[in-house]
């Protein structure tokens, strides 16, 4: 598969505040599934989003950019995703 | 929305529909030319060929090619993205459209009411001061020419906050342009079906990446769809059809057997991973000992017609052109062995879809 993630493993230094779980999902359930969940968080708060569809790796980095959150980067275990987004400053 | 004399004290906020194709990337990039705020909603409505063929996750797909175009415009255009699931509603809408449809299963015109109702309803609730498309008078036949622009505009609910900025001077002028909210001078007058001028200012502006305007991704406007879909709504009753049937509809090879009964023969693996999750309650064939596809039914099959199910299983297995097939019929506990010759070309060739 081609490198996708523009994000680098950040599974040493990231602790999630709160985890949702995509996995048999498929788009653009897991990003509408995100936009809710991230509301409940405060800023600067991270997210971790588990799913198995590979595209979401460059779903999920674009609306970031989209809706000012920082995309922190993912990595995989077995044939889940999981990625980390810090929740931005804009509600 | 604003009243008709209402100067935003903020900054004007416009809500349009973006596909990420070019035409709606364009008329955002107008509007934030003009320093507008600019929210764009991606409805998913559960027909896009490329959301499809991610739920197949074939593994051998170049999955830059799946991305979702709406979010990756957003992301681009430096705009929010609120990504809406069209739901039940759009079903519904498309199984018994006002308009009718267009040369396939297209209900163009029902389809736009729908999505512009939508973001008047995102902009009465959510805040904002008109709705804007990316819509091309003269470009599609069923949706874009004159009077189905206005019959769009009028049965939305937003009769003048409605603009469309890449045709807006041929249109008559909207409240955004007239309160002074937008500069009229600076919309744009493209009309037909010529993509130069779109083209000519993605250049200008320097925007490149964005899916090729020619092919389309929805699966209502597929000549292969259309026929399965015009088959379903004329042996079921329509308010009886479910969400997976028309799922279904997208995979496979479709079969007629009887009016009540139909089947679905998967065409790889991918396939057959798929059809799998909609076997609950269902006959499922299988040939045995070989390579075989998964062929699932709708209905109620009878003996002789169970054994024509196994016959078209065995013809699309890897044993094939065997005289005789093993085939296993399977219903929850239930199964039942068939040994059957492949169905020859001329029978099958009747049922098809």
């Amino acid at each position: 598969m081609p490198s996708l993630d523009r994000g680098s493993d950040p599974a040493p230094e990231v602790r999630p505040d709160a985890v949702l779980d995509t996995v048999g999902l498929f788009c653009p359930v897991p990003i509408i599934r995100t936009a809710e969940r991230i509301l409940g968080l405060r800023p600067g708060q991270v997210l971790e989003v588990l799913s198995d569809d590979r595209v979401i790796l460059i779903d999920l980095p674009a609306w970031c950019r989209s809706r000012g959150h920082d995309y922190l980067g993912s990595r995989q275990e077995g044939s889940e995703y999981h990625l980390f987004v810090r929740k931005g400053e804009k509600p | 929305m604003n009243g008709v004399t209402d100067q935003p004290q903020r900054r004007v906020k416009a809500i349009g529909l973006l596909s990420g194709g070019l035409d709606s990337t364009l008329a955002a990039r107008v509007l934030i030319e003009q320093g507008l705020e600019v929210v764009g909603l991606h409805f998913s409505t559960g027909f896009c060929m490329n959301d499809h063929r991610r739920a197949l996750a074939r593994a051998d797909e170049d999955p830059r090619r799946l991305r979702n175009e709406g979010l990756r415009a957003g992301a681009d255009l430096g705009i929010p993205i609120e990504v809406l699931d069209a739901g039940e509603a759009y079903l519904r809408m498309v199984l018994n459209p006002k308009h009718g449809y267009g040369k396939r299963a297209n209900p163009c015109i029902d389809c736009r009411i729908f999505m512009i109702h939508g973001a008047a309803e995102f902009m009465r609730e959510h805040g904002g001061d008109f709705v804007f498309t990316g819509e091309v008078l003269g470009q599609r036949p069923m949706s874009q020419h004159m009077q189905a622009l206005r019959l769009i505009e009028k049965e939305c609910g937003i009769e003048g906050y409605l603009l469309r900025p890449l045709s807006a001077q041929h249109l008559a002028p909207t409240m955004p342009e007239r309160l002074g909210w937008v500069d009229r001078e600076r919309l744009l007058g493209i009309a037909g079906r010529s993509r130069k001028e779109q083209m000519s200012l993605s250049a200008q502006w320097g925007i490149q990446d964005y899916p090729q305007p020619s092919g389309g991704c929805c699966f209502l406007a597929d000549e292969n769809f259309a026929k399965r879909f015009h088959d379903k709504r004329e042996h079921t009753p329509i308010e009886s059809i479910r969400r997976e049937e028309l799922i279904l509809l997208k995979v496979g090879r479709h079969f007629r057997l009887t009016p009540e009964v139909k089947i679905i023969v998967a065409r790889d693996e991918a396939e057959n991973r798929f059809l799998e999750r909609f076997k609950d309650g269902a006959w499922c064939f299988e040939a045995l000992g070989c390579g075989s596809p998964l062929t699932l039914v709708e209905g109620e099959p009878d003996e002789a017609t169970r054994r024509l199910i196994a016959a078209i299983t065995a013809r699309y297995s890897d044993r094939r052109h065997e005289p005789i097939v093993e085939v296993a019929a399977r219903r929850e506990d239930r199964e039942e062995r068939f040994f059957v010759p492949p169905v020859a070309e001329d029978t099958l060739r009747s049922h098809r879809l």
